[in-house]
C-alpha cells in the first residue's frame, strides 16, 4: 500500500487538538483561488511512501503528541482522494489508540468506503468554502452541495467536527452569507469548534514557482478585525 | 563547627563537620510543588533602582558600548574602592571597579589584547602598566606564544582551530560561591591551610610544589576577598546570618572572581535553591516577606546584569554583544526523588518580568520529566514572553553528575566545587573535510596548512576515498588541537591562575578536570558527506589544482529531518573525532570531553570556510551548535529535535546545543495551548535524550523591525547557541543570520 504525499509536519499545533503529526497528501481536485499550497494539487506530484514508512515516521513522534492529547492529522491536498491508504493507516492508528483527524473539503458522496473511514476518524476538520453556492463555484470550481451534505451526514451520526472557513475580504465574508452559515452550523450536532482563517497571500510564491498567475491578484489579505467580525456574526 | 548564624537549620549529615554545601541543601530545603500565584511585582525601590540602571545603559550605549575604563589599575580581588549606583536603594552592593559599568583591565591574560581593547574604545593604556607587562611580567598570552609549534600557528591562523583561549581568560570555572555564605571565609581558609599542611611531603615533586603554590595563592585570594567585603562594610569571615546577608556574601564571592578573572564565561552555579533556605528561615522568623524576598532577588539579578569586561571588538564579533555567561542553573530533581525546585526557582525567573528580559544572567532550567507541573508551565510561560531561558536535560546529567552540578557557560555541566574545565574552543570539521580533499591546502588561500599529503584528483568525489583521507585529517587535527590546548592551559595555570575560584573548590585530590574540546560546522560537514555518499559531487578546481567549488548532482538526505541515513553520519563523526582526541595525553591528566556548540561564532567560522560539497556557499554561516544548516530542515520542529536527540551525549559530555525558534502562532492557538505544547515538546525532546535547547518565541517581522529601529527594542533578548544576547547589540551580519535561521512557522 502506497500513497503520494506532499510533505510531513512533525509539529502541527493548529490542525486538531494537541500536538499533531500532519501528513499532507498530494493531489486535490478543487481549484480554490486562495490555496496556499498550490503545489499539492497535481495528482501525480509528491513522493510515494509505503504505509510502513509513514507508520515508522509517526512512531518517532509519539513521545510528543501522545502526552499532549494530540495525534495524527491527514491533510492535503485532499486526503479522501487516497481514501484506501488513509483507511489502512487509521485502522492501525486506532489499534494503537492514536487520535485521528482528517482535514477535508468534504466534497464527496457518502459511499460505504467513506463511511468506513468516518468510523475510524475521531475528528473531521471540515472546510466550508462558502455557504453561498455561486461564490463557492466561482472560488473553487465546484458546488458546495456535497460538502454541506457531508457535514449533515457527520452530524447525523454524531461525529465530532470543526468547521473552518477562510475569510477572503469581499468574497467569503458577506454578512448575509455569514448569517446563513450561522444557521447551518446551528443545525448541526457535534460542532466542537468553528474557526475563521484569515486569507493571506504567503502561498503566492508557490503559484509563481509553477509559472502560474496568482488568481486573487488585487484582493487584500484579511486581518484580525475581519476575523473578529466574522466570529461575531456567526458565533455570538 | 557551630555558629549562631546556623540557628534554625537542620544539622543532620556532615555539613557542619566538613565543607558540604549539598549536604546543607538536602537537610534544609523546602521543595515547592505549587504554581506561580505567590509571586509579586517589583517594589518601588526596585523600580527606581532599575530605572537608574537603564539610564546608565543608555549612557553606555551612547558611548560606543563602553561607559568607562580604568586604564591604570590591573584588576584584582581588592584593588578598587567600593562602588555604588545609589547606596540608599541598593539592597545588594558591590561592583567590579569603583563605579558601575566601569571596566577594568586584566593584563595577566595578555597585554596586547588589553592595549587593543583600550584603543578600540578610545582609551590609552597607562604607560607604567604597559612597561610592566611588556618587560617585567609575562602574561598567559606571551607564555603560549613562546611555546606554540609552527603547525599550531598554521592551524590557528587558517581557522582550522578557532577561538582558542590563548589571548584571553579561559573561564568556565565555577567557584562554589555558596560556601562563602554558608561557612564564612575563615572556615574556608582553615580548610585550605589544613590541605597545605598535608602537602609537606618527603618527596617534593613538581606536582606537589605546584600544589603548594596554588593553595598558597588560594589562601591569599580568600584573605583579599574578606578585605574587599570589609571595604563595603561587611565582615564575611563568619557565616551569613540571614537571607540578605546570604545573597550579599554569595555575591561577594562571585564579585571577587569577576574582579580577578576575565574568563570567557564567568558562571554563577546553582544558587537559587540554596538561597531559598535562608529566605524560608527568615519568613518563618517573621523578619522577611514575599515582597522583600523578591526584592532581594531582583537586586541580586540587577548586579549580575551589570557585570562587564573589557574585550576586543574581534571577541565581540565572535560572540556577539557583551556576553559574560553568568549562568545560573535552576530546578532539577534530587537523587532522592524530591524536586530541587523551590519558591526561589520561581523568583529568579520572575526577574525577567519584574525587570524585563535580559541576556544575563544566563538562566538555565535543568529540566526533568518529573519537575512539578506548576514549575514546568511557569517556565514555558516565561519562555514565550521573554525568549530568555535555556533548558538542559537534568535526567540525562543527573545520572553521571548527581544533583549538585551546574552549567558553566552554555552547556558544560560540572559538579559545583568539585570539577573544573580547561576550555578548548573548537575545531572546524567542515574545513578539515576540505583539507582532506585538498591535501592539507587551504581552500581560500591555497596555502599548505597541514603537512602535505596526496590531494584527491578525481572529477567526482568517491565516498570511500574521501573518508579515508578525512579520517587521516581528523587524526592530524586532533593531535594538533590537543597539543595547543595543553600548552594553553599549562600557561594559564602558570600566569593567570584562578586562585579565588579554585579556593571555592574542594581539595586538589578531589578535583576532576576536563579538557573540553569542541566541534564547529557539524551540519555542514555531515551534509557534505551525505552529498558525497548519496548524490554525485563534481569537483571544480582552479588552475593550481585546488578544489574551490563543488557541483551536486541529484538529491541527498539532509541533517535535521530525522533521517537515519544522514543522522548516522553525524553520530559516527562525533564518536570518531572524540576517540581520536582521547588518544592523546592531556595536561594535568584531564578527562577529554567534547561539545557541539558554537554560540554565535557559527557566523565567523562560516565566513572563513570556502564552498563545501553540500552546496553551502563560501562564507555562508554554519548552523549554530548542533543545528541543521538554515532552511534544510523541512519536516517541522520535532524532526529537528529528533535528529539532535540522536547525537550521543556519552561522546559529547560537554554539551550539544540546539537553538529552537518558533513563531507564537505556530506554537499554538491560544496562551494555554502554547504553554502546554511547549511543555510537552520539552518533555518529549528530553525523553528522547536531547541535551540542551534554547527556546525563542518570536515573529520574524519583530526582528526585522528591531534591526531597523533598535531604539524601540532596548531589551529585546533572544537565545543563540547556549546563551542569550540583546538582539540590538548583534552585528548586522549576525542579526541577518538569526533572521534567516529557520524559524518554525506555519503558513
Amino acid at each position: 500500500m502506497k500513497a503520494r504525499i506532499h510533505s510531513f509536519e512533525s509539529f502541527g499545533t493548529v490542525d486538531g487538538p494537541g500536538i499533531r503529526f500532519v501528513i499532507f497528501m498530494q493531489g486535490c481536485s478543487l481549484k480554490c483561488k486562495y490555496c496556499h499550497n498550490r503545489d499539492t494539487w497535481d495528482l501525480c506530484g509528491g513522493t510515494e511512501y509505503t504505509l510502513e514508512e509513514v507508520l515508522e515516521k509517526i512512531e518517532k513522534y509519539k513521545n510528543y503528541f501522545m502526552p499532549s492529547g494530540g495525534g495524527v492529522t491527514v491533510s492535503g491536498g485532499e486526503p479522501l482522494l487516497q481514501i484506501k491508504f488513509v483507511t489502512e493507516l487509521f485502522t492501525i492508528l486506532k489499534n494503537k489508540n492514536i487520535h485521528t483527524a482528517v482535514d477535508t473539503s468534504g466534497n464527496f458522496i457518502i459511499t460505504e468506503d467513506i463511511k468506513k473511514l468516518i468510523d475510524l476518524t475521531d475528528l473531521f476538520l471540515l472546510d466550508i468554502k462558502c455557504i453561498n453556492d455561486e461564490i463557492c463555484k466561482s472560488l473553487t470550481g465546484v458546488s458546495n452541495k456535497l460538502e454541506l451534505e457531508f457535514a449533515k451526514y457527520l452530524s447525523s451520526i454524531k461525529k465530532d467536527m470543526w468547521i473552518r472557513q477562510v475569510i477572503v475580504p469581499g468574497i467569503t465574508d458577506k454578512e448575509e452569507d455569514l448569517l446563513k452559515l450561522r444557521e447551518f452550523i446551528n443545525s448541526l450536532n457535534c460542532v466542537r469548534n468553528v474557526e475563521f482563517l484569515p486569507y493571506h497571500d504567503m502561498g503566492r510564491f508557490k503559484w509563481e514557482n509553477l509559472g502560474l498567475k496568482y488568481p486573487l491578484e488585487g484582493i487584500r489579505t484579511a486581518n484580525i478585525d475581519d476575523v473578529k467580525r466574522a466570529r461575531k456574526l456567526v458565533l455570538e | 563547627m557551630n555558629f549562631e548564624q546556623w540557628n534554625g537549620f537542620n544539622k543532620l549529615g556532615e555539613w557542619t563537620k566538613e565543607i558540604d554545601v549539598r549536604g546543607f541543601i538536602q537537610a534544609n530545603y523546602t521543595p515547592y510543588e505549587g504554581d506561580s500565584s505567590f509571586l509579586v511585582g517589583p517594589t518601588t525601590k526596585t523600580t527606581k533602582l532599575w530605572n537608574e540602571i537603564l539610564d546608565l545603559y543608555t549612557k553606555e550605549k551612547e558611548n560606543n558600548n563602553v561607559l568607562d575604563v580604568d586604564t591604570k589599575t590591573p584588576s584584582g580581588i581588592n584593588r578598587f574602592a567600593p562602588g555604588y549606583i545609589d547606596k540608599d536603594l541598593e539592597e545588594i552592593v558591590g561592583f567590579q571597579t569603583d563605579k558601575p559599568l566601569k571596566r577594568a583591565i586584566m593584563p595577566n591574560g595578555g597585554i596586547r589584547i588589553v592595549e587593543k581593547s583600550c584603543e578600540s574604545y578610545g582609551y590609552t593604556l597607562d604607560e607604567t602598566v604597559k612597561k610592566i607587562y611588556h618587560n617585567l611580567r609575562r602574561t598567559h598570552n606571551d607564555g603560549v606564544f613562546a611555546v606554540y609549534t609552527p603547525e599550531i600557528r598554521a592551524a590557528r591562523s587558517s581557522h582550522l582551530i578557532t577561538g582558542l583561549p590563548d589571548g584571553y581568560g579561559r573561564g568556565r570555572i565555577i567557584g562554589d560561591y555558596r560556601r562563602v555564605a554558608l561557612y564564612g571565609v575563615d572556615v574556608l581558609i582553615a580548610d585550605k591551610q589544613d590541605e597545605f599542611a598535608t602537602t609537606d611531603s618527603d618527596e617534593m615533586t613538581d606536582e606537589i610544589i605546584r600544589k603548594r603554590e596554588e593553595i598558597h595563592d588560594q589562601i591569599v585570594a580568600l584573605n583579599e576577598l574578606k578585605e574587599m567585603a570589609a571595604s563595603y562594610g561587611f565582615d564575611i569571615s563568619v557565616p551569613a546570618k540571614n537571607a540578605k546577608e546570604a545573597f550579599q556574601w554569595l555575591y561577594f564571592g562571585y564579585l571577587g572572581a569577576i574582579k580577578d578573572q576575565n574568563g570567557a564565561a564567568m558562571s554563577l552555579g546553582r544558587t537559587s535553591t540554596f538561597l531559598d533556605i535562608y529566605i524560608e528561615r527568615d519568613i518563618k522568623n517573621g523578619v522577611l516577606t514575599e515582597e522583600l524576598s523578591q526584592e532581594l532577588m531582583d537586586h541580586f539579578v540587577m548586579k549580575l546584569r551589570m557585570v562587564r569586561f573589557l574585550r576586543a571588538p574581534e571577541y565581540n564579533e565572535l560572540f556577539s554583544g557583551d556576553p559574560v555567561w553568568v549562568t545560573e542553573s535552576i530546578g532539577g530533581m534530587g537523587i532522592d526523588g524530591r524536586t530541587l525546585v523551590t519558591k526561589n526557582s520561581f523568583r529568579v525567573l520572575h526577574t525577567l518580568i519584574n525587570l524585563g528580559p535580559a541576556p544575563e544572567p544566563n538562566l538555565t532550567v535543568l529540566w526533568s520529566k518529573n519537575l512539578p507541573e506548576g514549575f514546568k508551565k511557569f517556565c514555558a510561560e516565561i519562555s514565550i514572553k521573554t525568549s530568555s531561558i535555556q533548558y538542559e536535560n537534568d535526567d540525562l546529567m543527573r545520572a553521571t553528575l548527581g544533583d549538585d552540578y551546574a552549567i558553566a557557560c552554555c552547556v558544560s555541566a560540572m559538579k559545583v566545587g568539585k570539577q573544573m574545565q580547561f576550555f578548548g574552543a573548537r575545531a572546524n570539521l567542515a574545513k578539515a573535510l576540505l583539507y582532506a580533499i585538498n591535501g592539507g591546502r587551504d581552500e581560500k588561500t591555497g596555502k599548505q596548512v597541514t603537512p602535505r599529503f596526496e590531494p584527491i584528483t578525481s572529477e567526482y568525489l568517491d565516498y570511500d576515498e574521501v573518508m579515508v583521507k578525512f579520517d587521516n585529517m581528523m587524526e592530524y587535527l586532533a593531535k594538533t588541537y590537543i597539543k595547543a590546548l595543553n600548552m594553553i592551559h599549562y600557561m594559564h595555570d602558570k600566569y593567570s591562575y584562578e586562585a579565588l575560584e579554585m579556593a571555592l573548590h574542594d581539595r586538589e585530590r578531589d578535583i576532576l578536570r576536563t579538557m573540553a574540546c569542541g566541534i564547529a560546522g557539524l551540519s555542514a560537514v555531515v551534509d557534505s558527506i551525505s552529498a558525497i555518499k548519496y548524490a554525485k559531487v563534481k569537483v571544480i578546481r582552479d588552475e593550481t589544482g585546488l578544489a574551490v567549488d563543488y557541483e551536486v548532482e541529484g538529491d541527498f538526505p539532509k541533517y535535521g529531518n530525522d533521517d537515519d541515513r544522514v543522522d548516522d553520519i553525524a553520530v559516527s563523526l562525533i564518536k570518531t573525532f572524540m576517540k581520536k582526541l582521547e588518544k592523546h595525553h592531556t595536561y594535568r591528566n584531564s578527562r577529554t570531553t567534547l561539545s557541539i556548540l558554537t554560540i554565535t561564532s557559527n557566523v565567523v567560522y562560516g565566513k572563513n570556510t570556502g564552498n563545501t560539497p553540500d552546496g553551502r556557499r563560501d562564507g555562508e554561516p554554519f548552523g549554530p551548535g548542533a543545528n541543521p544548516i538554515h532552511g534544510r530542515d523541512t519536516n517541522g520542529a520535532l524532526a529537528v529535535m529528533n535528529t539532535i536527540a540522536k547525537l550521543p551525549y556519552e561522546y559529547s559530555e560537554d554539551g550539544i546545543s540546539y537553538t529552537f525558534s518558533i513563531t507564537p502562532a505556530t506554537l499554538g492557538k491560544d496562551e494555554t495551548s502554547k504553554v502546554n505544547n511547549l511543555v510537552t515538546m520539552l518533555d518529549g525532546f528530553f525523553t528522547q535524550t536531547g541535551h540542551h535547547i534554547n527556546v525563542n518565541v518570536f515573529d520574524r517581522q519583530l526582528l526585522q523591525d528591531a534591526m531597523e529601529h533598535p531604539e524601540k527594542y532596548p531589551q529585546l533578548t533572544i537565545r543563540v547557541s547556549g546563551y542569550a544576547v540583546n538582539f540590538t547589540k548583534l552585528s548586522r551580519e549576525q542579526q541577518l543570520d538569526v533572521i534567516n535561521r529557520t524559524i518554525h512557522e506555519k503558513i
